[in-house]
């Protein structure tokens, strides 16, 4: 390669754009109306998680064990590709959820967006949304509630696939039984929700 | 395939776009210009092709970003030599390099596809595919417009004493 490629090649191989040019970008995006959804990745006592954010409300609460790609894919083609890392639009979802850890909080406050979630699954995650704290109910009698006594398969599915976890308390619902049945995060994080809670070990 | 979120997207593309707008317009000004590019972009974002290349896609958008900067920079009075020169990207490009410190300025004077064909090639270390997707031109098109903008940037360094 001649001299003359090398240095301009060399005079811009190494710059990079100051991180300011970032924060301008984003604030410039939120003031404009351009942000779909908003999230972040935060610290709890059971592990990472990532909230995100619509207009209407909470979106989505998940567990982030590895890296958070294949929850953002899922959002950027489920809700919308218009999402950016924009953690002071959680705020109010990560305050809440530190009490509710703290055990200074028993409902939460923040509006939610299930607009994303088909029919039935719907119906179901409302019935759960009105479950109290520190009680339980098992999936027939939620399935009972959503309108559908029968669908105890469908019932389980939709918690299973429960984009709003914790919130939306799907650790409340258990098996007829007494089993924990399954949970989004594993039976562990289920089984720490219900202790915090003080509901009596299943 | 679905599109990646844009998060992703502009953390993929904030360096490349960051260097073709010093090439192409200079440090100062590629710092705003940067951000009307992902302005645009996000705007936009939901109606791209799914089969889109979205590398090419968001370089089309820098040079028409540049092209609206050119004309608002024409449209303004005609700085001196002297504002020219403290404009310029000074960090690093070096006043001693063997080519001078307006290496990158002359760069800027070149034709339109010339000019959009060298930055493409030495900010990005781009292919000349996709140079040829960028620019909208055959890939041998992009190959001759590079060879022509090399050599008249060879042809003004001699004209201005290079290396003395």
């Amino acid at each position: 390669m001649n001299e003359l490629e090398a240095e301009l090649r060399r005079t811009l191989s190494s710059r990079e754009p100051p991180i300011s040019v970032d924060e301008r970008f984003r604030q410039r995006a939120l003031k404009e109306g351009l942000v779909d959804v908003a999230y972040s990745v935060f610290p709890s006592p059971i592990g990472r998680l990532l909230a995100a954010v619509t207009k209407r409300g909470l979106v989505r609460l998940a567990y982030i064990d590895g890296n958070a790609d294949a929850v953002l894919r899922l959002l950027a083609q489920d809700v919308s590709p218009r999402l950016l890392e924009l953690p002071a639009k959680t705020a109010s979802v990560r305050e809440e959820l530190q009490q509710y850890f703290a055990r200074e909080r028993e409902r939460f406050g923040i509006s939610i967006d299930l607009s994303h979630v088909p029919g039935f699954s719907m119906r179901v995650l409302e019935a759960t949304a009105d479950i109290p704290y520190g009680q339980v109910l098992t999936y027939r009698e939620v399935a009972r509630r959503a309108g559908r006594e029968a669908a105890v398969r469908a019932a389980g599915n939709a918690l299973a696939r429960n984009p709003i976890p914790i919130v939306v308390p799907c650790h409340r619902v258990v098996r007829t039984g007494g089993g924990l049945g399954g949970y989004t995060g594993g039976l562990d994080r289920k089984r720490r929700l219900l202790a915090l809670e003080g509901v009596p070990a299943a | 395939m679905a599109l990646p979120p844009f998060q992703e997207f502009y953390e993929t593309n904030r360096v490349g776009v960051y260097r073709y707008l010093v090439g192409a317009i200079g440090a100062n000004e590629a710092e705003d210009c940067l951000q009307e590019v992902f302005i645009d972009a996000l705007r936009a974002y939901p109606r791209v092709r799914r089969d889109s290349n979205l590398r090419a896609w968001v370089m089309r958008i820098a040079q028409r970003q540049v092209i609206d900067e050119s004309r608002r920079r024409k449209r303004r009075p005609e700085p001196t030599d002297s504002i020219t020169e403290r404009s310029e990207p000074l960090g690093q490009e070096p006043a001693d390099g063997p080519f001078g410190s307006g290496l990158w300025e002359r760069v800027r004077r070149l034709p339109p596809m010339q000019r959009g064909a060298i930055v493409h090639r030495f900010a990005n270390d781009c292919s000349y595919a996709e140079i040829a997707r960028t620019l909208g031109c055959t890939e041998v098109a992009a190959r001759r417009n590079v060879h022509e903008g090399l050599k008249k940037l060879r042809a003004a360094a001699q004209a201005i004493g290079r290396g003395a």
